[in-house]
C-alpha cells in the first residue's frame, strides 16, 4: 500500500499564516503511522521547521511585501519526509549565515532560525529556480 | 496579542494567552515589555504556561527583555514552559540565560 503524500499550499507573504501551515504539517507528522520513533516529537518539530522556514522566506527573500506569494510544497514517503519553500526573491547565501552566538553573557537578538532548521533536518540547501529560490529540507523518516 | 499583566510587589507578573508565540505576533509581547520598563518596572516574569510553541522571532523578544531588564539591573524570569518550548530553549542554549521555574509561584518565591 502507498502512503506517499503531496501537498503544496500557496500563501500570501504574510506571517499571520504561520500557525495554518505549522499546523498542518504537524498533523501530517502525527499521521505517519510508520514512523517508529516519536510522532509527537516529530510533529513538533515539522511544526518549528515549516514557522522558521516561512518566516525565513516572508523577511528575507521575499522582503516583507504583502503582495508576492509563497509555495510550500510537503512530500512524505515512508522513507523521508522533504519541505520546500519557494520565494520570488533575490534569495540569500545560506553558507554565509553565521551560527548564532552562544554566549550566555550576551546572546543575540536574532540569528536562530536557520541553525534551528539545520538542527532539526538532515539535510538543507537553498538554491536558484527559474523564477526565485527554494529552501530544501529533508528528513530520514527510517 | 493576548496578554494580562499583574503586579505583585516590586515584581510585575506577564502572563502570555496564546498557543503561539511567534514571528507574527511576539512583536506585541516586545511592545508591552518596554512599555513596563519604561514604567521603571524591571523584574518581570513572563508566564508561558498557555504557550504550546515558539520560534526563533519568540526567543529573540524574550531574549531582548532580558538585555533590556539587565541593562537597568532588573530581572526576568520564565514560568511554565511546555515541552516543545523547553526543548527549544535547549536546543539554542538559552536554557543557561534565563532562569527558568516551574510555576509562577515558584518565580515569585526565588525572588
Amino acid at each position: 500500500m502507498r502512503n506517499d503524500i503531496v501537498l503544496e499550499i500557496t500563501i500570501p507573504n504574510q506571517t499571520r499564516y504561520l500557525s495554518l501551515i505549522g499546523t498542518i504539517g504537524e498533523h501530517m507528522a502525527k499521521g505517519l503511522d510508520s514512523y517508529e520513533g516519536d510522532r509527537e516529537d516529530l510533529a513538533s518539530q515539522i511544526n518549528t521547521v515549516l514557522t522558521e522556514a516561512l518566516v525565513n522566506a516572508i523577511k528575507h527573500a521575499n522582503d516583507s511585501d504583502p503582495t508576492k506569494d509563497i509555495l510550500v510544497r510537503i512530500n512524505i514517503s515512508d522513507k523521508e519526509l522533504a519541505i520546500r519553500v519557494f520565494d520570488t526573491g533575490n534569495g540569500f547565501d545560506l553558507n554565509m549565515v553565521p551560527c548564532p552566538c552562544f554566549d550566555s553573557d550576551a546572546p543575540n537578538e536574532k540569528g536562530r532560525g536557520l541553525f534551528i532548521i539545520r538542527s532539526l533536518m538532515d539535510s538543507v540547501v537553498y538554491k536558484r529556480t527559474n523564477d526565485g529560490n527554494v529552501l530544501e529540507m529533508k528528513k530520514s523518516l527510517n | 496579542m493576548n496578554l494580562k499583566t499583574e503586579s505583585n510587589g516590586s515584581i510585575t507578573v506577564v502572563f502570555v494567552k496564546e498557543e503561539r508565540l511567534d514571528a507574527h505576533n511576539s512583536g506585541d509581547l516586545k511592545s508591552e515589555m518596554n512599555r513596563l520598563f519604561e514604567a521603571g518596572s524591571c523584574n518581570l516574569i513572563i508566564d508561558l504556561k498557555e504557550v504550546r510553541f515558539i520560534d526563533s522571532s519568540g526567543l529573540g523578544v524574550l531574549v531582548s527583555g532580558f538585555k533590556n531588564s539587565s541593562a537597568r539591573q532588573g530581572s526576568i524570569k520564565l514560568s511554565g514552559l511546555q515541552t516543545q518550548v523547553k526543548s527549544m530553549f535547549e536546543l539554542t542554549r538559552l536554557h543557561r540565560v534565563f532562569d527558568i521555574f516551574t510555576t509562577v509561584n515558584d518565580a515569585l518565591e526565588s525572588t
